[in-house]
Parts: structure tokens; C-alpha cells; sequence
């Protein structure tokens, strides 16, 4: 099912905390909502659910409205952090409540709930543990519970409020790789929402990257990755260094130096972006980056150092490699492979 | 590891970070003899030396099985009135703010501060035959002090707070991702009420009950004042017991107060089972 958020606005008590988001998410799809906290990302999959209604704007499952419709007609999937099981119900009741309270007209047989609820269990891999009650299972466990509770209802859209959040490292990351299997055997239609990079670069199909109530940029994981668009994505989403340049002609210009860059901003301050590991080391004194060794400290297979700049402000970090032998204070000239400039704000 | 458990069996004393077991254990018991078990047991004492054909025939006398009928069915059902009444007030001071909110949430308590015989004697004032509601109810033919729906209603005012108090905590940590997640999943108000919220607070509720039914039990101050004190219509126990004691009956009024403690004892113990069950079941402090 195709999910089109369409020019929504929220405010809460007149704070807003989104301003005109507009996202298509294709049938099918597994995307990530990805940004720091209170950058409105589950506020956005409140609205999807109906758990919030916007104040301006419309949600669309397909070509029907669905911001006409209460979040019992929705008829959406919904996984919380805290897994929000019930806990005076068993299991398998746990999963098989949502068919239980069906209208009679569409309510399965008592057999074929236990069938179904059964059969979901053993698709989440935790048969033999229908008789147990929530508090007798690990947190991996009951968020399983909670994934297969809201599978039972066919919804037309899954959608998970940080659905790791709330476990250790080594589950976290078993949980991911399975939640993939998953949703490649089933298809859902599926938005997940987290502040972990890793988990939405690893498990999405597309990241969308949030902050402040806004959508900074949308696209694949080697997309946001790769060509981050804006100076928050740039520092958000992976290790990234930022020096204080000027455009003069199109040309950056780092004090007196000429970097031997191009950039099409008009002329002024700028910000120029790259990745710590995505630089060179340079031995000529052409046009390159130099400065002083102010620390250093090996991080796995790299050292990474950082870097006093001739004729700049501010320090930057890059990464060299274990055995280079420049030590501290020592002087040290790198040129980024990529890069993007930014106009100073 | 089985073996090393069977071989350090059960032993009084496990080892504790947390010091002074000895002594608070002590203290517990002999200050619950002191207070609780010694009185007790003088009074299951006073009431053996009836011998059983002299208890027999008390507990056996028309008078007092009636008593205890009133006093234990009106205690059961002003509890059960409470225990409904209880949960929507509690309802109402969790889930919503309101002015006068904290004036209502005081008033609540009311009931636990105010001497008994004073509300006794407010509700016969309101509810005879000629006070502000019961002139009205005289209307419709229907007769409340004097009879056991005043003694029943004496007992709702007396219980109320040991619901709401009992309750109101549990209900104010339900999440609300509960309830949504219950909407999320196609269940109405109602299937999300009677499905998802009361089958959590069971243990609450059941604990409340429990307290107001047991507090009705032993109540006298506010509802002899109300119940016109007929024998065999509006006599309750506890009354009973004070008339026999006045005829310098001890050990009939010992008869009675021990039916009264093992009847009481037997409930309570029951409740205190299904409690248990229950905990068990939801893994509370399991």
C-alpha cells in the first residue's frame, strides 16, 4: 500500500513540531525515519497511525484519505518501544487480540484465531512460549510478540516507534538482520522510526533524515551517505570534519591559499565538508591542506589525528593510516577526495 | 547445580546485602503477638469456655445468625457499590484535570478522618423519613434508615476511600501506549476498557474490596445511628456483641466476635489467594 503524507503540519499547545512534511513511501518499501530527539520523526508516525491528527495537511493510504478515518479504521500495524504488550493476556492472546475484536461480521472463528495466532508465532520464531505471560520473556522477545501482535491484523502499513530502543547492543543487532528477513518474506509496507544511523543505513531501503521538524533529505542509504545535502546530514549521518573557507570566483580559498577547489557559491564565508577517512596525504606544497599535529589516538585499523590548520580557525579531524610516522606536532598536508561546501549560516 | 541446591536444602537465614534481618523478623512477630495475636487469642479463650455445645448454641441462635447475615451481606454489598463507584472516581482524578480536581481528590479521604458516629448521624438526619432525601424517597414507598439499605449506605461512605486510594496509583501507571496499542489494533472504547484496562487493575480492585469489605465488617460508630437497631431487621453484629456485653454476657460476646474473626479470616484468606494467583500470573514481584 502506497502511504503519501501530504503537506502535514503539527503543533502541539502552538509549538510546532512539524512544519509541511511532505513524503511519498511506496508500497512495499522499508524507510527509516531517521534524526536526533525532537526532530519530530515519531510525531510523523503518529500521524501515518492516526495517533495524532495533524493540523494542517492529509495522509494518504493509497488514493483514499485516511486522515478522514480514526486509528481503528486505519487498520495499521503499530510497534512501540516499550512493546506495550498486555500483560494479563497470554501470548498467543496477546497476539490474537486484535482479530478477537473484530466486529462480529468479520471476526474469524475462535479456531482459526488460535490458528493464525499460533501460525505468526512460529513465523517470529517463538512457538512452544504461547502460554506464558509477558513478564516471563526476555526484551527481544516480547518486541517479537509486539511485531507478530501487530502482523495478525494484516494491517496495510507496518509502522515501528524506535522498535530496538529499548534493548541491549547483541539483541539489537540480531533483531535488525531478522527484522529485514521479515519484511523481505512479507512485504509490508514499512516505516520505522530511530536515532541509530547504523540501524537505518543497515535496514532501509530509503533513510529519510529529520531534524528540527523539517525533512533535510531523502534517499538511499549510499545517497545520505555519500552526497549528504545539507550541513546537518553532512555531520548527522557518519564522522565528517568541517573547516571555515571563503569563495572568492568560485574559487576556495583557505586564508591566503588558494585550495585549488571549485565551488559555485556566490563569494563570501563557506564551510567546507568531508569525511575524516575520505582524504589523501600529499607531500607537495601545491595546493593542499596543512597543519599541525595537535592529537592523536589509534581507533581500530586508522589513527585518527587532529589537525591545527595553517591560516584557519578551528580544528579538524582526519584519519591516517596506524603506521604513518607522523607523531604529534609534527606537520601533516591532506586533500579531501570528496567534499561540499556550504554557505556559512 | 541441582545436587548443590539439594544439598544446601532451605535454610531460615539466606545470606543478605541488606542487614538486620534477625531483628526487624523479631520485631515483626512480637509486636504482631503483642498487638494482634494475644488479644486474639483471649478472646477465641474467653468465648472456649462456653464449651462447644454453649458456642454452638450461640452461633446457632436466631438472633445471631441473623445479625451476622446483615452485618456480613451489607458490608458485601456496600463493597461491591464501592468497588464500582471506586474505580470511576479514581478514573475521573487519574485521567483528567479539571478545576477542583485536588479540592475532590481531598474529599475523598473525608470518610477516613471524620468520626464514624458523626456521618452516622448526618446520613439518619438526611435519609429519615422526614430529612431533605429521604422525604422523597418516603414518596416512592421506599424506607432507607432503619432498615439494612441504610446500613448499607452507612458502609458505602465508610469504604469509598479504600477503593480509590487502592486504586488510583495502579491506574495512574497504566501507559498510554497500552491503550493505543489496543487502537491501533481495531479494539473501540469499550473493547479497550473492558478488555485492556479492568483486567489490569483486577488485582487493585480485589485489593480494595477486600479493604472495605473488611473495614464494613467492623464498622459500628456510623451505623448504628442509621440502622434503628431492630434484631432479627437491622441488628448487626457488632451491635450484638456490645448488647450482650452490656448483659454481662462475655463469653456470648466472645462467642460471637470469634464467629465473626473466622468468617472474616476465611474471606480474607480467599481474597488473599486469589491475589496471589493473580500476581503470579502477571509477574509482579515475581
Amino acid at each position: 500500500m502506497d502511504v503519501r503524507v501530504s503537506g502535514v503540519r503539527k503543533e502541539f499547545d502552538r509549538f510546532p513540531a512539524l512544519h509541511d512534511v511532505s513524503l511519498d513511501i511506496n508500497s512495499g518499501e522499508l524507510i527509516a525515519l531517521l534524526g536526533p530527539s525532537g526532530s519530530g520523526k515519531t510525531t510523523l508516525l503518529r500521524l501515518i497511525a492516526g495517533l495524532e491528527t495533524p493540523t494542517e495537511g492529509k495522509v494518504f493510504f493509497g488514493d483514499e484519505d485516511a486522515s478522514l478515518k480514526s486509528v481503528q479504521e486505519r487498520n495499521v500495524g503499530f510497534v512501540f518501544q516499550h512493546y506495550a504488550l498486555f500483560r494479563h493476556m497470554t501470548v498467543i492472546d496477546n497476539v490474537g487480540f486484535g482479530l478477537k475484536v473484530r466486529p462480529n461480521s468479520s471476526r474469524p472463528s475462535k479456531d482459526e484465531i488460535r490458528r493464525r495466532s499460533a501460525e505468526l508465532l512460529d513465523f517470529v520464531q517463538l512457538s512452544g512460549l504461547e502460554k506464558r505471560y509477558p513478564a516471563q520473556l526476555s526484551g527481544g522477545q516480547r518486541q517479537r510478540v509486539a511485531l507478530a501482535r501487530a502482523m495478525a491484523i494484516e494491517p496495510r502499513v507496518l509502522l515501528l516507534d524506535e522498535p530496538f530502543g529499548a534493548l541491549d547492543a547483541k539483541v539489537r543487532k540480531e533483531l535488525r538482520r531478522w527484522l529485514r528477513e521479515i519484511h523481505d518474506k512479507t512485504k509490508h509496507t514499512t516505516v520505522f522510526v530511530t536515532h541509530d544511523q547504523d540501524e537505518a543505513l543497515e535496514l532501509a531501503d530509503r533513510v529519510v533524515v529529520m531534524s528540527q521538524g523539517r525533512i533535510e533529505q531523502i534517499g538511499s542509504p549510499d545517497e545520505v551517505y555519500d552526497r549528504p545535502n545539507s550541513p546537518f546530514v553532512y555531520s548527522f549521518i557518519g564522522e565528517s570534519s568541517a573547516l571555515d573557507v571563503n569563495v572568492d570566483k568560485s574559487e576556495l580559498w583557505l586564508g591566503d591559499q588558494a585550495l585549488g577547489m571549485r565551488s559555485d557559491l556566490p563569494d563570501g564565508e563557506a564551510q567546507l565538508y568531508f569525511r575524516p577517512h575520505d582524504v589523501e596525504l600529499v607531500d607537495d606544497s601545491g595546493a593542499r591542506i596543512a597543519g599541525k599535529i595537535i592529537a592523536s589516538r589509534r581507533v581500530g585499523a586508522t589513527r585518527r589525528v587532529e589537525l591545527e590548520i595553517n591560516g584557519a580557525k578551528g580544528r579538524v579531524e582526519i584519519e591516517i593510516p596506524a603506521d604513518h610516522p607522523a607523531r604529534e606536532t609534527s606537520l601533516i598536508a591532506f586533500r579531501p577526495k570528496h567534499w561540499r561546501v556550504f554557505p556559512k549560516n | 547445580m541441582i545436587s548443590n541446591l539439594a544439598k544446601a536444602g532451605w535454610r531460615f537465614k539466606q545470606p543478605s546485602v541488606i542487614p538486620g534481618f534477625g531483628l526487624t523478623l523479631g520485631f515483626t512477630l512480637a509486636y504482631l503477638a503483642l498487638i494482634v495475636l494475644i488479644p486474639l487469642t483471649g478472646l477465641v479463650f474467653r468465648s472456649a469456655s462456653l464449651g462447644f455445645s454453649g458456642f454452638w448454641h450461640v452461633a446457632t441462635d436466631p438472633r445471631t445468625v441473623n445479625a451476622l447475615k446483615i452485618s456480613f451481606g451489607t458490608s458485601l454489598v456496600a463493597a461491591l457499590v464501592n468497588v464500582f463507584f471506586g474505580v470511576i472516581v479514581a478514573w475521573v482524578l487519574v485521567r483528567y484535570r479539571f478545576p477542583g480536581r485536588r479540592i475532590v481528590d481531598a474529599i475523598v479521604d473525608l470518610p477516613f478522618a471524620l468520626p464514624t458516629a458523626v456521618a452516622g448521624i448526618a446520613l439518619t438526619a438526611l435519609y429519615s423519613k422526614n430529612g431533605w432525601i429521604g422525604q422523597w424517597l418516603d414518596v416512592i414507598g421506599i424506607k432507607v434508615a432503619y432498615t439494612p439499605i441504610g446500613i448499607t449506605i452507612a458502609l458505602i461512605f465508610i469504604g469509598l476511600p479504600f477503593v480509590v486510594r487502592t486504586v488510583q496509583p495502579v491506574m495512574e501507571e497504566i501507559r498510554k501506549e497500552v491503550e493505543e496499542a489496543a487502537a491501533t489494533l481495531g479494539a473501540n472504547r469499550f473493547q479497550t476498557i473492558t478488555r485492556v484496562l479492568l483486567p489490569g487493575l483486577q488485582p487493585a480492585i480485589l485489593t480494595g474490596f477486600a479493604l472495605a469489605f473488611a473495614r464494613a465488617v467492623g464498622e459500628y460508630g456510623s451505623v448504628i445511628f442509621i440502622a434503628g437497631n431492630l434484631p432479627y431487621v437491622s441488628e448487626i453484629a457488632p451491635l450484638l456483641i456490645v448488647i450482650r456485653l452490656e448483659e454481662f454476657d462475655y463469653a456470648g460476646a466472645t462467642a460471637i466476635a470469634t464467629i465473626m474473626l473466622l468468617i472474616s479470616f476465611f474471606m480474607l484468606f480467599v481474597i488473599n489467594l486469589i491475589q496471589a494467583w493473580s500476581r503470579r500470573r502477571y509477574g509482579y514481584g515475581a
